[in-house]
């Protein structure tokens, strides 16, 4: 069997779920039979910051244990930090860059330092405010990060999320719903470029 | 069937805990720690477990209110990192002279200053004199079989020793990574009931413990303490044994990674371990002989076995994720080139100190290293002092 190593870098701030993102993303993976690894880079944190969370996910058992400098995929769950963060560092052109933003993915491109491979953009914003009544940008940008990477089939994720959902969700079921349509909605509304 | 799950190694050795069902865990939260006290409470407040949580004042508390526990008797565990260990301090020696098994696990962690909350071995490599067996982990998986193994090694009546069963910090201990777990009545079996032969809530035998102790005994004590310490040895591989016909898992003092033919090799412990050993694929397909050595056991020092494995090679990279400013270098340069000394004449070593304080330990960075290998091979230069990998200059 071919090894088949994906890495994924998250860009987001300090209170908005890009860590916890971080973990769904690899939760779901481990429920497909992945290798996974999902961590987040520790520093002084605070409401606000920049922080940056990964996500290596394999056919084989993973043994590194740094940072990642050239991703396959970026997630940006804050788009601000397009002017603050050089979220494209090292990202691979063959991949993609996934941005939480309402603009259309050509329109953000100018801000990527001439960054050529595929560009996607999800309004996360408005997905989950309508699907789970307040802005929770991690459900629509972990459905977006799985579409634009494709590391694994779209029912199949949704089937393991409704699981993961039950589970985490076990003591406010009425959750699950709006987090599973935010998921289904945002698997169809991903924008690309390139 | 062993469970496949995923977890963090602060989870995994909580989820250890909760298995051994402890009696007492005194603890003060510090970072990168702090989850597993919390976990346990957790465990505590949902009747999971019926350890005795003793949230204490400080760390110092926290280890003498562990050595007060385990000679009354009761399985006594605890957890810290970095200022949290050094705060310790002389209750450690205490606790280790009093020949009392705590388990503590050490989320390993700069110590300050300049504070510092990222991983290096500093805070477990300062503790190294002080009479506790150290164990340290690649991952989450090992963080959790050396845990569960912990609590036989130190129990063992010819051993009778604390142990620190270490992990690096956020690298592991916050890191979601696939492992491995037993059933919980495989663990419960594994470790058994804890039976002192001497505790203080004996009433059939009076006792005292830590007591003033003259120069007459002193030395013998120190010497006993000493005997303890290289029993440890045998009794870690048995342990090691019985737990890989329980797992399949091997354990040893040391591991070794492609060393059969290796001319050029590098000595490391800890997460960092599992990185190097990728390098170590990548200098393999360019040509180049590389091999490995993870130290899993520090003390007692498997000092024979690391200079058996090293006899053949040209050139040995010893890695400290610790500064003990000596001006020769860390802590495991010292001991590895001690044991080199009379058996590994013609081997030219380099002490490179790395990953200070969180510094990323990147496969280009250990590849850096063994290059610095070739290089005193190459020009049959004779390495002096030590070496920072990965500094700005």
């Amino acid at each position: 069997m071919m090894k088949k190593l994906t890495e994924i870098r998250w860009h987001g701030r300090g209170g908005q779920g890009a860590k916890t993102a971080s973990l769904l993303l690899a939760d779901v993976a481990f429920s497909t039979g992945l290798y996974i690894q999902g961590f987040p880079e520790y520093g002084p944190e605070r409401m606000g910051a920049p922080i940056t969370a990964y996500n290596r996910l394999s056919n084989e058992p993973i043994r590194v244990h740094s940072n990642i400098y050239e991703p396959d995929y970026v997630v940006v769950v804050d788009e601000t930090l397009l002017d603050s963060v050089d979220v494209t560092a090292g990202l691979k052109p063959e991949g993609g860059i996934v941005i939480n933003s309402a603009k259309d993915p050509a329109e953000l491109r100018a801000k990527l330092k001439g960054y050529t491979g595929k560009v996607y953009t999800i309004d996360a914003k408005k997905i989950s405010i309508e699907c789970i009544g307040r802005n929770m940008p991690n459900t629509p940008m972990l459905a977006a990060a799985v579409k634009a990477s494709g590391f694994m089939d779209e029912k199949l994720f949704l089937e393991n999320m409704e699981a993961s959902f039950k589970h985490k969700f076990a003591s406010k079921p009425e959750v699950i719903a709006g987090n599973m349509k935010a998921l289904e909605v945002s698997l169809k509304e991903v924008q690309c470029n390139g | 069937m062993a469970i496949r799950e995923r977890l963090s190694g602060n989870e995994a050795v909580s989820y250890a805990i909760r298995q051994v069902n402890p009696d007492v865990m005194p603890a003060f939260p510090i970072t990168p720690s702090t989850e597993i006290p919390q976990f346990i409470s957790q465990y505590v407040a949902n009747g999971q477990i019926d350890t005795i949580f003793v949230p204490v004042e400080s760390e110092h508390s926290a280890m003498s209110a562990s050595i007060g526990s385990e000679a009354a008797g009761a399985r006594t565990i605890t957890a810290t990192s970095s200022c949290g260990l050094a705060l310790m301090w002389e209750m450690l020696y205490v606790a280790a002279s009093c020949r009392l098994p705590i388990v503590l696990a050490c989320i390993n962690r700069a110590l300050s200053g300049p504070i510092n909350i990222n991983n290096d071995h500093s805070d477990s490599m300062g503790a190294r004199d002080a009479g506790w067996i150290q164990i340290y982990a690649e991952n989450a998986q090992e963080a959790y079989d050396n845990y569960i193994m912990s609590f036989r090694i130190g129990e063992h009546k010819d051993v009778l020793l604390p142990v620190m069963a270490c992990q690096d910090g956020f690298i592991t201990s916050h890191a979601v990574d696939n492992i491995t777990l037993l059933e919980d009545e495989k663990v419960k079996a594994f470790v058994g009931e804890y039976k002192p032969e001497k505790c203080l809530l004996n009433p059939a035998e009076a006792l005292s413990v830590g007591p003033y102790d003259t120069v007459h005994y002193y030395m013998e004590h120190k010497k006993q303490q000493a005997v303890a310490m290289h029993n440890a040895k045998k009794v870690i591989l048995d342990v090691a044994k019985e737990y890989e016909e329980l797992t399949g898992r091997k354990y040893g003092f040391i591991e070794k990674y492609k060393m059969e033919d290796a001319e050029y090799a590098m000595v490391i412990i800890g997460s960092s371990a599992g990185t190097a050993k990728d390098a170590v694929d990548e200098l393999r397909a360019q040509g180049v002989k590389a091999g490995l050595i993870k130290v899993r056991v520090y003390r007692p020092f498997p000092g024979e076995e690391i200079a058996a494995a090293l006899k053949n090679v040209k050139a040995v990279a010893i890695m400290d994720k610790a500064e003990s400013f000596s001006d020769i270098g860390g802590p495991l340069g010292a001991d590895v080139r001690a044991s080199m000394f009379g058996v590994c004449n013609n081997v030219k070593a380099i002490n490179f100190v790395y990953g200070l304080g969180g510094r990323d330990v990147k496969v280009d960075d250990i590849k850096c290293a063994f290059g610095k290998l070739e290089e005193v091979v190459k020009t049959d230069a004779i390495p002096t002092g030590y070496q920072y990998l990965g500094v700005r200059e």
